[in-house]
């Protein structure tokens, strides 16, 4: 068994071959140097912790010896030869497969407007998270382009550092995508009070570096100056190996309820597959989140085993902003009615109703983890198919689990 | 070693639910299982050190608030990512309703 991409997904998926009884040869290959880390933390911990931050790494290199399973660090796979079922390395090495997985992830969306400032960054890896954490010192002026999670994130660290924050987001209103607008604006305020400035409706005409800074045109003429540029419009699905390789892609490497490709004899999970969403009658997304990474590369480990599992998990989330804690289960695009429950200290949890009555998802957000325990019990209901009382919903003293048990 | 600290009475924690208890510095997890008994546990997540007591009971396992990191709450075991290092327990007493845990 070969997996390409030792991420959050990759190494789940070889500790699972382990975990099912598989005792054949198990190869993780991964392009980064470091032993496979977490990636959450790079745009909260690493870049607001006092001391100087190491990668969380995911698991020890004993364990992955205990489990007999070859990571083969800093090392790219180039291509794939299905006919023969090897992948050549860099280096010039052939792995036999029998079954192969992609966990490639994705990579930051490029902005072609900045290709050319070397004041303009993007946040994915390790090292790009402490070139970060570099330049934002008291008095930075850091400008975020892309209101969405990474950016608005980074944005709170950057105020804890002391730096100054503008937020550039071309859309009406931040977190467009998977948020609803009431949460949004919760987050909107928190940020402002904090002193950074959003500015949305905006685009952007121009980057003009200088020496020491870049020089920002946007839409409306006025022009921004930055010390430090991050571009965070968004991911793209990493497939130039898929598509090399001839598989289905698409927004993502096409697989079926199985996680199988285009090929039988190959996998895709996490964030670079797009996938039927079995709790959506079967709709065809793309998630970046990181326990679908673990989830799917669990469940993408059996399925090469023969199990012919489908996923069927609701997709869950959460972002981490100065002490809100915002948490999302399901798709709640797919809502036509909401339902608000307030929990007190102005933690609030959304639950988003299909026209049938469905529980289909559920937001909130609050300080720490107040809402965690409400939406993880949204989950279960939504996993359900559940129909649950709206009066009962909207009421804090009903215990969501007591509608679990009915 | 017979350090018995009074955590809390059994009316504090409803039925298959968990509640946080700090003392001396320290901060601990009380649940009460689905049949009725009482146990102690560390009160921090060993992956991201953050309050167990905001998590869900299910069953004897306890879920972590912040990444749904599992551990079973009788046994302190660790129980699938993100968890890896196990939790540590206490015992527990019940004396005329109050929870009782042992420290050190
Ligand atoms: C800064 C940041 C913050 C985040 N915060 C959150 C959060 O708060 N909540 C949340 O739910 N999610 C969050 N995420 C998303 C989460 O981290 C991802 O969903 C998760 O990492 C996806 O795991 P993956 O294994 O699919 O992909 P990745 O983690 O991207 O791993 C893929 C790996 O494959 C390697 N690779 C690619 N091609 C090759 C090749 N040809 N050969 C060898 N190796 C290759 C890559 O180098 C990479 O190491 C965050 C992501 C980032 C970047
Ligand atoms: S902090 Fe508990 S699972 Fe991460």
């Amino acid at each position: 068994m070969v997996i390409i991409g030792a991420g959050e997904c990759g190494v789940r998926a070889a500790f699972a071959l382990r975990e099912n009884g598989y005792d054949g040869p198990v190869t993780l290959i991964g392009s980064e140097k470091h032993l496979p880390y977490e990636r959450p933390p790079l745009s909260k911990a690493a870049i607001v912790s006092e001391d100087h931050p190491a990668p969380r790494t995911i698991a020890a290199l004993s364990l992955f010896n205990e489990t007999n399973i070859d990571f083969i660090g800093s090392s790219t796979a180039t291509s794939i030869d299905r006919g023969e079922k090897s992948v050549a390395l860099e280096d010039g090495r052939k792995i036999p497969y029998e079954r192969l997985l992609f966990a490639t992830g994705a990579s930051p969306r490029p902005l072609p407007l900045a290709a050319g400032s070397k004041h303009c960054t993007t946040l994915r890896s390790f090292e790009d998270a402490l070139a970060i954490r570099a330049r934002f010192q008291p008095g930075a002026r850091i400008v975020i382009v892309g209101g969405g999670f990474i950016g608005l994130e980074l944005a709170a660290s950057a105020r804890k550092r002391g730096a100054s924050v503008t937020v550039i987001e071309a859309q009406s209103r931040i977190m467009m995508r998977g948020v609803p607008e009431e949460i949004a604006k919760v987050i909107d305020t928190r940020h402002r009070d904090e002193g950074v400035t959003i500015l949305c409706d905006t685009g952007i005409v121009s980057f003009a570096d200088s020496a020491e800074n870049v020089a920002i045109t946007l839409s409306t003429g006025n022009v921004i100056v930055a010390d430090l540029a991050i571009i965070g419009i968004g991911a793209t699905p990493v497939t130039a190996l898929a598509e090399a390789s001839s598989l289905e892609t698409g927004n993502g490497i096409v697989v079926n309820d199985w996680l199988q490709t285009s090929d039988p004899n190959i996998y895709a999970a996490g964030d670079c597959c797009i996938f039927p969403l079995a709790v959506y009658g079967g709709r065809r997304v793309r998630l970046e989140a990181w326990r679908n990474a673990q989830e799917q590369g669990t469940l993408a480990a059996r399925n090469m085993l023969g199990a012919q599992e489908p996923h069927q998990s609701v997709p869950w989330f959460w972002s981490d902003q100065y002490e809100l804690g915002l948490q999302v289960a399901g798709l709640s695009d797919e809502g036509t009615q909401t339902i608000r429950r307030d929990l007190g200290d102005g933690a609030f949890i959304l639950f988003h109703l299909a026209a049938d009555g469905r529980l289909i998802a559920a937001s909130g957000i609050g300080p720490g983890n107040s809402v965690a325990k409400d939406i993880r019990l949204a989950e279960m209901l939504i996993a359900r198919g559940a129909r649950p009382d709206s009066h009962q919903l909207a009421t804090a003293d009903v215990k969501l689990k007591s509608l679990l048990a009915a | 070693m017979s350090n018995w600290v009074e955590a809390c009475t059994s009316d504090d924690i409803d039925e298959e639910d968990v509640m946080r208890f700090d003392h001396a510095g320290k901060t601990f997890a009380i649940y009460r299982s689905p049949d009725d008994e009482f146990f102690a546990t560390d009160g921090l997540c060993t992956h991201e050190h953050i309050h167990l007591a905001d998590g869900l009971v299910m069953d004897e396992i306890i879920e972590c608030p912040k990444h749904n990191g599992r551990f079973n709450y009788k046994t302190g075991e660790a129980k699938g990512a993100p968890v890896c290092i196990n939790l540590k327990t206490y015992p527990v007493k019940i004396e005329a309703g109050k929870i009782l845990i042992q420290l050190g």
